[in-house]
């Protein structure tokens, strides 16, 4: 195990900075012509950034924050037909210039060599046909006329400097060759290539795990102070902002709310918006000393009133026999090129997995990609067939169950997944994907079934006389609330929700969250809840499993393994989550460097045995060798 | 690589064999026979048409002959012509080169053409030039190449006088390059304008499809050019499905060159076979249609190896 050799950062004790401006954004609004009619996407926005500081833009989505960037860049998609009005003044020796009244080819000129940009998705942002090194190199040949020769020696130097082992040979490397987090250091090497003074960065860190964000986060920091560069860093997550943000500017709906520095904003936010943003934050450690999940406190987003978080009711029902008992669960893939072609490797996605939910309790299975997560989730439901293992399900051996009665046991496990737009029909209303699967278990009459949806679209917080919209005319949380109504109509005791809310605003992920308690509370629920966010677990959870490459490394009650971890995995996983308090940046200890292990093995891979040890009552962990 | 093209092989084989199979079957079916030619020749007795029909074998079980075609053909034998005892593979290669000819001149002519409109069409999007070379595309399949090869016969050859009305070159003056040229230009064309249509609609949707990718964002965000954008960064990207397209369309222009052969009297193989056909010749039916589905698989072959070496994302195992 490495660490990278750098000084962590202490707390937000930067020196008083002169303040020079570097970008002001000056009164801008952009205004999108549709078919339907015209969106103001971006209203009379404006900020200024200064040199050398990091100012973040927060918002949920549709609140204009990369769209602002973008407009300011003039890379809004051609063709998309907006209408820009306001000033973007770049500082520069010449005296600011306004992005948004220069020419083309001057404006062509400023993108990649006096402001860069990086984006959220590194696996689509890099072109997948062009190798690494030719995509760095081709900034330097664009802007300071290298030659392909120096502009590739000025590559290497680059792709060392984001700290890429064996940078020379990599370069000739095609992005499919490279992990995500990998791919962001070769972005953030081609948008640093020619020393911009400003970089802004769209939400650079989301589409990566969390051990890697932080790496990043990392990176960024030290190169800005390398360069004194200033940074706009758009993000929707509060926890990255407290993390690195030294000012910031709050969006909603396309207008700036509040505007200030970061610590002052935690502190104590003036605007109701902002109050009621920050109070749907999970916080991680702010569960300490608390033995059951808690709802997020609700605050009213005109007022800024807030009520008091309760702490849920006891709901679990420690019996002898548990709901749900898993034991040596294991599903590996077979890794074939072809019908006539050897085995190249196995996946081992979940490698003998072992675990008990019992009624009325929450579970996570918690880990980065590649851990097993989801496909644990899956093969409880039989969605995916185990490899080995056990499953005993309400007293039954559920493996051994033949089509017929696995329907009828599955009625009583339902699962929610991630993308409330992808797992709802957009052909079927509302009220018939709810009433579905009692259409097809033939379970009730269609009166009987529309007062069922009726009473359930209630339950989620939903007016029933929606049952005949189609999915469409509903927000991302709404859909995620239609899912959850589907899921609870064959009264199931048990959801699996495989990163129900990740995909959600935060404020939508608070509510779904305190839904989703609620109900626990009111029907006895058992919940095997997937996810990879920390802070969110921390909140619902009763007990925790982190698992790594399809192991469960460390098992425990909720509070063993957020106070007391144990395993050198649950740690990192738990340092690298940023926390949403500026006060405690630089408190966390060094970022590990190490890149997430792929779980695909040989074929003639024998999984070591594994022991584990007892910590305390019911917290169980791994023994680890010298890998970490 | 020396894998995957074994494996291939082995498929191929395979396919070779049932389109072999199926092919004969269907032959077969059609009623009449190639007696049926010399059974109007005056004079000639019922009994001089068994022996006859018992020396080419046609008096036997139908799986039987299969198996004796097929014997002679792994052997290298791909048998003689009916009509007037050539043997087929020098029937087909006598008239293979004015089809290849043809069919590469056609499709080189279309690609280039296709591929720019599209582009320009993705490009401009919903400009003038865009909406007419939509229509035009819609006009250009719904056209039958038959009716469109007569009309470019009446306009250019009859009323004008310009290009000559069919054939491959000059009766008796015995060619040279230009006189091949000049009776390529209208079967050409004429062959390759529905695949214009079919190029471009492909183009467009696929460079539509580019341009809208965030790597085209990030390649504008670095401040490289318009036209530096296009050809470098989209276009690759664009070509990967057209590849796969060429390997699909190749055996789609055997078959086109079919009519258009038949309307401009050129001398290639979709002549032959009609003509065979007509004739009931077997092993020359069933020659052309082996060595037309060997040149499918090989198409195929071609468009795979190519997608790899423009695709760096695939590997050939």
């Amino acid at each position: 195990m490495k660490t990278m050799d750098m000084p962590s950062q202490p707390a937000n004790d930067h020196v008083e900075l002169p303040l020079v401006p570097a970008l002001a954004v000056e009164n801008l609004s952009v205004t999108f012509q549709g078919e339907t009619g015209s969106v103001d996407a971006v209203r009379d926005v404006s900020f200024t950034l200064y040199q050398g500081e990091t100012l973040a833009l927060v918002g949920e989505s549709g609140s204009g924050k990369s769209v602002t960037s973008l407009a300011a860049l003039r890379l809004l998609p051609p063709g998309s037909k907006a209408r820009i009005e306001g000033r973007a003044r770049l500082f520069g020796p010449q005296g600011p210039r306004d992005l948004l009244a220069l020419s083309n080819e001057e404006m062509r000129h400023i993108r990649g060599d006096e402001i860069a940009m990086i984006f959220q998705e590194p696996m689509t942002s890099l072109n997948p046909v062009l190798t690494a090194g030719f995509q760095i190199s081709e900034t330097l040949m664009v802007h300071r006329g290298l030659s392909r020769h120096e502009a590739d020696a000025e590559a290497v130097r680059l792709l060392d400097k984001v700290r890429i082992p064996d940078a020379r040979s990599r370069m000739n490397q095609y992005p499919h060759d490279f992990s995500g987090g990998m791919r962001q250091r070769v972005m953030i090497a081609m948008a640093l290539a020619c020393r911009p003074k400003v970089l802004i960065a769209d939400e650079p860190t989301t589409a990566l795990d969390v051990t890697i964000q932080a790496q990043i986060l990392e990176l960024i920091r030290s190169l800005q102070e390398e360069d004194g560069m200033s940074v706009l860093f758009i993000t929707h997550d509060m926890g990255v902002v407290a993390e690195i943000a030294d000012r910031t500017v709050v969006m909603y709906k396309g207008a700036v709310v509040e505007t200030g520095a970061t610590v002052d904003l935690f502190a104590g936010a003036r605007q109701p918006y902002t109050q009621a943003l920050l109070s749907a934050v999970p916080k991680l450690g702010s569960m300490r000393g608390r033995a059951r999940p808690m709802r997020f406190p609700v605050v009213d987003r005109t007022t800024g009133e807030a009520d008091t978080p309760v702490e849920v009711p006891e709901t679990v029902i420690a019996s002898e026999q548990p709901l749900l008992q898993v034991s040596g669960l294991t599903k590996r893939f077979d890794i074939k090129r072809g019908l006539f072609s050897p085995l190249k490797g196995r996946v081992h996605a979940v490698e003998n997995v072992s675990f008990d939910v019992n009624a009325g309790e929450t579970l996570t299975l918690v880990g980065e990609s590649g851990c097993g997560k989801s496909t644990t989730g899956r093969t409880v439901l039989r969605l995916i067939e185990p490899t080995a293992g056990s499953i005993q399900f309400g007293g039954a051996d559920f493996l051994a169950l033949k089509a017929e009665r696995l329907r009828e046991h599955r009625n009583r496990m339902q699962i929610i997944f991630q993308d409330p737009f992808a797992s709802l029909n957009p052909r079927m209303t509302v009220g018939d994907a709810i009433a579905a699967p009692l259409r097809v278990n033939k379970l009730a009459t269609a009166s009987q079934a529309r007062e069922r949806v009726a009473d359930l679209l209630r339950r989620v917080g939903l007016d029933p006389a929606v049952a005949g919209r189609y999915p469409h005319e509903f927000s991302g949380g709404q859909r995620q609330r239609i899912c959850i109504a589907r899921a609870l109509v064959l009264q199931p005791k048990l959801i699996v929700a495989d990163e129900a809310v990740s995909a959600l605003d935060v404020s939508v992920k608070a509510q779904v969250i305190n839904l989703m308690l609620d109900l626990q509370a009111e029907m006895g629920l058992a919940y095997l809840f997937i996810s990879h966010d920390m802070a969110a677990v921390e909140r619902v959870s009763h007990r925790v499993a982190v698992m790594y490459l399809g192991e469960i490394v460390e098992i425990g009650p909720r509070q063993a393994i957020f106070e007391n971890p144990q395993h050198p995995y649950t740690k990192r996983l738990l340092a690298a989550v940023p926390v949403a308090d500026p006060l405690r940046r630089g408190q966390k200890g060094p970022v590990v460097a190490d890149e997430i292990r792929s779980p695909i093995r040989s074929p003639d891979y024998v999984p070591p045995e594994r022991r584990y040890r007892t910590v305390s009552q019911g917290h169980r962990v791994m023994e680890w060798g010298d890998e970490w | 690589m020396a894998n995957f093209l074994f494996s291939r092989l082995l498929q191929s084989a395979a396919l070779l064999f049932l389109v072999s199979l199926i092919g004969f079957g269907i032959v077969h079916l059609a009623p009449g026979g190639p007696l049926a030619q010399f059974a109007l020749t005056p004079g000639i007795s019922q009994a001089d048409l068994a022996r006859m029909a018992h020396e080419m074998g046609l008096d036997r079980a139908l799986p039987i002959q299969y198996w004796e075609w097929l014997t002679r053909i792994l052997t290298g034998d791909w048998g003689r012509s009916y009509r007037d005892g050539r043997s087929v593979l020098d029937v087909i290669f006598g008239r293979l080169p004015a089809t290849l000819e043809l069919i590469l001149t056609g499709s080189f002519i279309a690609i280039i053409i296709g591929v720019w409109i599209g582009v320009m069409g993705a490009v401009k999007r919903y400009s003038i030039f865009d909406m007419l070379a939509t229509v035009g595309a819609m006009v250009a399949l719904s056209v039958p190449t038959f009716w469109f090869g007569l009309i470019v016969i009446y306009v250019f050859s009859v009323n004008l006088g310009w290009l000559p009305a069919g054939n491959r070159m000059t009766a008796g003056a015995g060619g040279g390059f230009l006189d091949f040229l000049h009776h390529l230009i209208a079967p050409a064309l004429v062959l390759a304008f529905v695949e214009v249509a079919i190029w471009s609609r492909y183009m467009r949707s696929s460079m539509l499809d580019v341009i809208s990718q965030d790597y085209i964002r990030t390649a504008r965000a670095k401040g490289v050019s318009e036209r530096s954008i296009l050809w470098r960064h989209a276009m690759r990207n664009a070509m990967l499905p057209m590849i796969a397209l060429a390997g699909v369309e190749l055996p789609a222009l055997l078959s086109g060159a079919l009519v258009t052969e038949t309307v401009f009297t050129w001398p290639g193989m979709g002549r032959l076979l009609l003509d065979s056909l007509g004739y009931r010749d077997y092993p020359v039916v069933m020659g052309i249609l082996m060595i037309s589905a060997i040149l499918a698989l090989l198409g195929n072959l071609l468009a795979d190896i190519a997608a790899a070496v423009v695709d760096p994302r695939i590997r050939l195992t």
